[in-house]
């Protein structure tokens, strides 16, 4: 089996597909790549099915060593490889894939024709970094085999990268207790913090009041922004927990969530109201935008 | 009992705002109603709602509002369905159950009868959630009821047999967790390389048992 040997590892870099799907009722969150249209798009342009599993470096890539010809796609964020972006490339036996620094967002993906063929937990290769679930962050030495998973031929030449990368707005539809609140999360912008992860991302921005109504603990969907009593938002990342208890004005729309993956500490963003149906669109056209590169 | 949309791909089914038996075994019968349909990508139960994640590229929120009414419509499967007792050994007190003492101050009970009347409860898993499989437990005797701490401990060890207001729990892993704890036990509710289901699921019924005592 073709393999892949981590010279160095990168700040956060773990295995990730699309997660891991009906375990809820078990506590355990979906995980999964948390910029999913980057790892899809790079999935379909070295020929694998869209939910192959691949590398996910977070703010500063590692190096890469492959033992044989391969064919990789870098999506995302520019990390420094100096290789074209959103296209597949070949690399030869014994080439390093040099990854540094972030230049852009703060996620930037690796897929490898035939995707990785890592351990899978619960029908899922990706790596819920706060529990251990689907293993752990890489570390050097670590060796990769790449799977025979490819479906189609690579795609030829380059893509372009999905429109409006760190524009700053995040759009979002009402959410459970959206009636408890007033306008005050549109008002002003928020900086996302450093205690960001996975889990959830934590601004920092004018307070939303949270209200002392009364609500049980219920079942959080993935992009819901919590208002705690502190007014200062969170929102619900890819290993967020299944259910919670603070109130919900809004939940980012499905066509965003990627730019949530992108979202670096310190950068700022504005929150745009729109209605279901709009969401909805969206989504459609970004969907369309992707199975263009099949 | 209300539907409501909360992301352009979930669903919420709330069957009304309180703790109740009712709403409980609604949960329960949806939860496992719709446990494989097709389109939906989780179930999030709770006290008394359940969420629904759908894949928006295969339904939307009509149609996911459809297959909830239709699952509910359908007649209760007769016969009762036989429920696990799940006995759970605890070491309580010391360094184990640090709160302890502060729960039988806050009761006005010696450590021991805590002990005993938390042991003598017949408590249920109302349902799985917040992190992975942590079950949240009914049936605490309300003279035990005591209120969280005010800062979450950074690290609760796992096994960690807790009280969180009114309701008790048992942390899976070790994980930041603001409910007192008064015990733990050996046996592990989680396997991080199998599969769930874990040790406790939605709607058993659970007794803990002093260790040494089985």
């Amino acid at each position: 089996m073709n393999r892949i040997r981590v010279v160095s590892s990168g700040l956060l870099t773990t295995v990730q597909d699309l997660g891991r799907f009906g375990w809820a009722h078990f506590g355990v969150s979906a995980s999964g790549a948390a910029d999913a249209l980057a790892l899809r798009a790079g999935n379909l342009l070295v020929g694998n099915a869209e939910n192959a599993a691949a590398l996910e470096m977070t703010l500063a890539g590692g190096e890469f060593e492959f033992e044989s010809p391969a064919v990789i796609a870098l999506t995302g964020s520019d990390f420094g490889a100096g290789l074209p972006l959103w296209s597949a490339v070949e690399v030869k036996a014994g080439e390093t894939v040099r990854c540094g620094p972030t230049r852009s967002g703060a996620r930037c993906y690796l897929a490898v024709r035939g995707g990785l063929a890592t351990p899978r937990a619960m029908g899922s290769a990706s790596v819920h970094v706060a529990t251990g679930v689907g293993g752990r962050q890489l570390r050097k030495g670590d060796v990769l085999p790449i799977g025979e998973g490819a479906v189609r031929k690579p795609r030829a030449g380059q893509e372009a990268p999905p429109a409006g990368e760190r524009a700053g707005v995040l759009r979002v539809t009402r959410s459970a207790q959206a009636d408890w609140f007033g306008d005050e999360l549109y008002r002003s912008a928020y900086t996302v913090t450093e205690e960001s992860d996975r889990m959830g991302l934590r601004l920092r921005g004018d307070a939303v009041p949270s209200p002392a109504g009364h609500m049980l603990t219920e079942g959080v969907p993935l992009g819901a922004i919590q208002a705690p009593p502190d007014g200062q938002p969170i929102i619900l990342f890819v290993e967020h927990q299944t259910t919670g208890g603070y109130p919900k004005p809004a939940c980012v729309i499905s066509a965003d969530f990627w730019r949530l993956g992108q979202l670096r500490p310190r950068d700022e963003l504005r929150f745009e109201r729109l209605e279901m149906e709009r969401a909805m669109e969206l989504l459609r056209e970004q969907e369309k935008w992707l199975q263009g590169l099949v | 009992m209300t539907l409501r949309p909360v992301s352009d791909r979930s669903l919420l089914v709330s069957f009304g705002d309180e703790i109740s038996p009712e709403a409980h075994r609604e949960v329960v019968r949806l939860t496992r109603g719709l446990a494989g349909a097709p389109g939906i990508l989780n179930l999030h139960p709770a006290f008394a709602s359940v969420l629904i994640d759908f894949d928006p590229r295969l339904g939307d929120h009509a149609a996911v509002a459809a297959q909830v009414r239709e699952r509910l419509d359908a007649p209760a499967e007769s016969g009762a369905v036989e429920r696990r007792v799940v006995e759970i050994p605890v070491r309580f007190g010391g360094d184990a159950g640090p709160d302890l003492d502060a729960v039988a101050r806050n009761a006005g009970l010696a450590p021991e009868r805590v002990v005993e009347r938390f042991c003598a409860a017949r408590f249920e898993v109302s349902f799985v959630g917040f992190a992975t499989c942590f079950p949240y437990l009914s049936g605490l005797p309300p003279e035990l009821a005591t209120p969280r701490l005010g800062a979450p401990r950074k690290r609760v060890p796992e096994g960690s047999v807790a009280i969180g207001g009114r309701q008790a729990g048992v942390y899976p892993l070790a994980s930041p967790g603001g409910w007192r704890l008064i015990g733990r036990t050996p046996l592990a509710l989680f396997d991080r390389h199998g599969e769930p289901p874990p040790l406790l699921r939605m709607d058993d019924r659970v007794i803990f048992v002093p260790e040494g005592r089985r």
